[in-house]
């Protein structure tokens, strides 16, 4: 059943500057007649995994629809792996896979003829499509079930299923929207466990469109945050978190007051969370060697200071708040 | 990705021409409509025809059966343009019913389950998808119309001799023209309905509508104004007068009026009542399949967008 001869086995290296973003944005917008949905949307994107996040409305879907070529962009275009999605669709289309949000698929038909078809349909042959096909069922956790008519499928199964034949032809981008819809804790943890894989082979880049921050958080190493059918946040998601560093969470042993009252002198905000625990603001121009040479000072024992770190919901209600930017 | 190995690989093994992915439609679709029994008897029960025609022909040229069956040649039924042109009209009516049951959940299925984007999110177009939708109906339908017709007109020329096979070459013409047209109409309108009503009873009735309301309309409409001319819209009515032409058979003349003398009840005026001219024949069925290819290019689409 292995495919000795006819897989890549490269290993993933991070898309480097000098080649072809995975998905590059130049001024894309798409109406739909003469509702703007997208509005000269502008960047290269470049993640392992990206992260596709927004408010209902905000444009997610229709993004990957019309780089999918499903929508004709009204202004501006967009590049996947440095071709052209409206001159080069069939290219693009044969290097990507989709999965898509609502329930898709064919009926009367068994998971492996159904995924078949679709690696088929994807140009691969058709013995190699059906070996793929019990392979990709087999690596989502349907192989057991694979016969059986996709109608009789639970919900769970079916977005497994859907998962099968998004990578079945081994596509270098996969689109995966909403993937966690509907699934109970146990089926989610599947699905995110089988995307973390993907990403981890190195042999395919993600891009995960989610209204479920936790997802985007487990899987993803870039965000792109829509707002408005505008870009409000595009960001490497660690970068970002670290970049905050003015936040501090401080654990004190000794006179606190008095501390306090040297930080405040320094301009700096505070707050006392506890007898021992500070929450400090670092004013421009005030450095963490400053609150030691404080400490020093006032007598006191700095038992702990760590950066308090931006969870994705920050990123994202600060995104909601701020407005566009971060490209 | 093999199954023991459990890890995501790409796939870089040689791809298939996309020229002919649309075919791939028909041959899995196949599967599906052959799993019905009963499809499968009816799909067998439409080349009953063709085995008495062939059985005719064979009976032409064999004096030693028809000496034991005591027929003489002339008592049978010529082998000419007429003879052809009743089997693809017998043929046609097998066709239409094949049509029924196969064409209406080709498209409505995928649209209720939403499947269409799972096909063109592949390098698979909308029109390779409803080429190879279609296919399923082209190729079904030529093997019982046209297809076996031609092979039966090469019998009789291999029987007859190459003087008659010369003498009637432009029937070949005739048989793949009438048969194509008739099999095309009827994949495009199946086609159209399953894309337009997403339920299989629903659109098998739609087809069963559209060839039977307008004919009944049409024949009102023939004997309330008394004319000919309410055939333009029943697509039976011109399917057989675009054959009948191909054929030679056509007579634009298919009855008459006779005006009587209300006092002598003596005819005093004989009116002929007039077919519409072939010119008008093509040019609705023409005029159908555009329609037909306008509400496809409406309807198979990724996702509707709503404006």
């Amino acid at each position: 059943m292995a495919l000795p001869a006819t897989v890549h086995e490269e290993t993933f290296k991070p898309q480097p500057v000098d080649e072809p973003a995975v998905i590059d944005l130049h001024g894309l917008s798409v109406a739909f007649g003469k509702r703007p949905i997208l509005k000269s949307l502008r960047g290269d994107l470049r993640g392992r995994a990206i992260g596709l996040l927004g408010p209902n409305g905000a444009g997610k879907t229709t993004l990957i629809h019309t780089l999918l070529g499903f929508h004709p962009p009204s202004a501006g275009t967009a590049q996947i792996f440095g071709y052209d999605i409206v001159d080069h669709a069939n290219k693009i289309k044969s290097l990507i896979g989709y999965m898509p949000e609502r329930d898709a698929f064919i009926a009367k038909m068994t998971a492996v003829h159904f995924v078949r078809l679709m690696a088929e349909l994807s140009g691969l042959p058709s013995e190699a499509a059906l070996e793929r096909a019990h392979e990709a069922l087999f690596y989502v956790g349907l192989g057991e079930a694979r016969y059986r008519k996709l109608e009789t499928y639970s919900l769970g199964m079916k977005q497994l299923a859907k998962l099968a034949q998004a990578i079945v032809h081994g596509p270098k981008l996969i689109f995966l929207d909403e993937p966690t819809n509907g699934l109970d804790p146990p089926a989610r943890l599947r699905m995110i466990k089988l995307i973390r894989e993907i990403r981890d082979s190195g042999q395919a880049h993600i891009v995960l469109s989610s209204h479920l921050l936790v997802d985007v958080e487990e899987c993803c190493d870039e965000i792109l945050i829509l707002r408005d059918g505008q870009i409000a946040v595009y960001c490497n998601l660690e970068e970002e978190r670290k970049s905050n560093r003015k936040f501090l969470m401080l654990e004190v042993r000794g006179d606190q007051k008095k501390f306090v009252e040297a930080i405040a002198k320094l301009g700096c905000e505070y707050a006392i969370s506890s007898d021992s625990r500070l929450k400090v603001v670092l004013q421009e121009g005030v450095e963490v060697r400053d609150l030691y040479q404080l400490a020093v000072e006032t007598q006191v024992q700095l038992r702990r200071l760590s950066y308090k770190r931006d969870s994705l919901e920050d990123i994202f209600l600060k995104a909601m708040e701020n407005g566009y930017g971060g490209l | 990705m093999a199954v023991y190995e459990q890890t995501y690989k790409r796939y870089a093994g040689t791809l298939t021409p996309e020229w002919s992915r649309f075919l791939i439609i028909p041959r899995h679709a196949y599967r599906a409509v052959f799993n019905s029994k009963l499809f499968t008897a009816f799909y067998v029960v439409c080349f009953l025809p063709l085995l008495v025609e062939t059985i005719l022909i064979y009976l032409h040229h064999n004096v030693t059966a028809l000496a034991l069956m005591q027929v003489n040649v002339r008592e049978l039924i010529p082998i000419d343009a007429f003879f052809f042109q009743t089997f693809i009209n017998i043929q046609g009516g097998f066709a239409f019913f094949v049509a029924l049951l196969v064409g209406p959940p080709l498209v409505s299925r995928d649209l209720r389950n939403n499947a269409l984007p799972l096909y063109l999110c592949r390098p698979f177009s909308r029109t390779e998808y409803v080429l190879g939708k279609m296919s399923v109906i082209l190729i079904l339908l030529s093997v019982v119309t046209w297809v076996p017709q031609l092979l039966l007109f090469l019998f009789q020329s291999y029987l007859e001799g190459f003087t008659w096979f010369r003498a009637n070459l432009w029937m070949i013409n005739a048989i793949v023209l009438g048969g194509v047209v008739w099999v095309l109409l009827l994949a495009l309108l199946s086609q159209t309905v399953s894309a337009l009503v997403k339920w299989r009873v629903i659109a098998s009735g739609a087809l069963l509508g559209i060839f039977f309301i307008p004919t009944v309309f049409g024949a009102f409409v023939n004997e309330v104004f008394r004319t000919r001319w309410g055939n333009i819209v029943s697509l039976g009515a011109l399917i057989k007068n675009v054959t009948a032409g191909l054929f030679g058979t056509f007579e634009r003349v298919s009855g008459e009026i006779q005006i009587r003398d209300p006092a002598t009840d003596l005819v005093v005026q004989i009116v002929p009542l007039l077919e519409p001219p072939l010119w008008a024949s093509w040019a609705v069925l023409f005029l159908v399949c555009a329609v037909c290819l306008a509400l496809l290019s409406w309807k198979v689409k990724a996702y509707e967008v709503v404006r």
